[in-house]
């Protein structure tokens, strides 16, 4: 099952696709259209954990050798925004990039859980757009919360897809378009530490509580947008996640 | 007083209506002037070649979170672990790029902070497995409203192993002024109120070992106790 979280007519609802259109059927039966509602992030998210380096094209883009244990950083629930949300630019920034990711929700608590059993603790998947600033990136905790943690800078959606939905996680394609145009290319399976090595590492230190999420890093292809672009990630399976950039005076900069 | 909303592993008693904690818990790293001195030349050194320039921040994340008097359990294959007493700012509505002048309007009142983290030497990559460990972040004992403390940056934060003082560390040496901190951070992400921000550890921080028990007291916010045990 695909639900979604949206804001409409003074509240905030579940809804669910309608097959053959671009529509919305609201938990209490109302037809609306993709563009009448307000989205939102699809859950309510816990501890948003986020992997860097993950795909070995990606690290290559990137001038990094493969690495001994994963490089996971943190983000605060202030980042996280819908499909169809806008991202600032600040201005006189060179380099701004999205980054196509799988996101994978953990639906039950994971403490100390071993590879084999990992799957067991995931409740669904979304798609990710994990923006970064690069002209932000010191080497304290890099990257750090200006770089990766930015007020909208994290596009979650457009549907939370329930995991017994997706047949295969470890191979799905990912792509991303920036006003239309393929920039990105990727599939799951090249992932350099997969899903359930994630929830394993993760749980050996940590407890991952229900609505925790893991976005699992993004493969080669990103490149900088600029206002007004329209930049669209699309997951096998998990449909097309859409944001738009907008300038700092859209935000009263 | 009641328990924190929708956090599962986190119950933080709360003793000013209506603020509870969001369960966001924000550190500043190297915003005491000591942590840097203890860098020396290093910090201009690989891998970090220059001094943070913005404001260098972590997450505490919700299984961090704890009450004082809980016991801090210490890893196994680890010996000792960092006590990192601090002063927290409780955001109480929403802080986004606000001024200096300003800034302290948006803080509803404060707490005291145990950032405690297995010991690290190398600020390079996020230290998620050394500083996000199941209970490796006491708050409280309560949120002291902002009227009461006369002035943030000029607070005393004491802290004693067994009754003994190991630290004595002053919010008049932040790097950056608890206000100056709260604009700079805000300029790129909002701060929600109930949000905790952890305004910078003094360094070195004591260390602590199995069997030994923690209290930081900080004049006005009263005192954090937490006692610290060997893994299972």
């Amino acid at each position: 099952m695909m639900r979604a979280r949206v804001a409409f007519s003074g509240a905030i609802h579940s809804a669910t696709p309608r097959a053959g259109t671009e529509g919305l059927r609201l938990e209490d039966g109302r037809l609306v259209s993709e563009t009448d509602v307000v989205w939102l992030p699809p859950f309510e998210a816990g501890t948003i954990i986020a992997l860097g380096l993950n795909y070995a094209d990606h690290a290559k883009e990137l001038a990094f050798n493969a690495q001994e244990e994963p490089l996971v950083f943190l983000k605060g629930p202030g980042t996280l925004i819908g499909h169809r949300g806008a991202t600032r630019r600040p201005s006189g920034v060179k380099f701004m990039h999205y980054e196509c990711e799988l996101a994978v929700i953990i639906g039950r608590r994971a403490k100390n859980v071993p590879r084999a059993a990992a799957m067991e603790h995931v409740a669904g998947y979304c798609i990710a757009n994990d923006y970064a600033i690069r002209d932000y990136l010191e080497n304290w905790y890099r990257p750090n919360l200006r770089v990766k943690n930015r007020d909208g800078g994290t596009v979650l959606g457009p549907w939370f897809v329930d995991a017994s939905d997706v047949a295969d996680p470890s191979n799905l394609g990912l792509r991303t378009f920036v006003n239309g145009k393929l920039t990105q290319q990727g599939n799951t399976r090249d992932l350099i530490f997969d899903i359930p090595y994630l929830i394993e590492y993760l749980s050996s230190f940590m407890t991952l509580a229900p609505g925790d999420v893991i976005l699992t890093g993004t493969p080669q292809g990103v490149a900088n947008v600029m206002p007004g672009d329209e930049v669209a990630c699309e997951i096998d399976g998990l449909g097309r996640l859409v944001n738009t950039i907008a300038a700092d005076a859209v935000f009263g900069r | 007083m009641r328990p924190v909303g929708n956090l599962s592993t986190c119950t933080i008693p709360f003793e000013i209506a209506p603020f509870r904690l969001s369960g966001a818990v924000y550190g500043a790293l190297l915003n005491h002037s000591s942590a840097l001195a203890e860098l020396g030349p290093k910090a201009a050194q690989p891998p970090y070649n220059a001094v943070p320039q913005a404001p260098v921040l972590y997450i505490k994340p919700r299984n961090t979170l704890t009450v004082s008097g809980s016991a801090v359990e210490i890893p196994a294959g680890v010996t000792e672990l960092e006590v990192g007493a601090c002063l927290g700012l409780v955001i109480g509505r929403p802080a986004c790029n606000v001024s200096t002048t300003e800034a302290l309007d948006y803080v509803a009142g404060y707490l005291i902070v145990n950032d405690v983290s297995v010991p690290h030497d190398t600020f390079y990559r996020p230290s998620i497995r050394l500083k996000a460990r199941d209970g490796f972040c006491p708050l409280g004992p309560a949120v002291v409203a902002r009227g009461v403390v006369a002035d943030p940056d000029a607070m005393t934060i004491r802290t004693y192993v067994d009754g003994v003082l190991v630290q004595t560390a002053r919010t008049a040496e932040l790097v950056r002024s608890t206000a100056s901190l709260l604009a700079d951070v805000t300029e790129f992400m909002t701060l929600a109120p109930g949000d905790v921000l952890a305004v910078g550890v003094a360094r070195p921080c004591p260390r602590v070992r199995a069997g030994q028990s923690v209290s930081i007291v900080v004049d006005g916010l009263g005192t954090l106790s937490n006692c610290f045990v060997a893994a299972p």
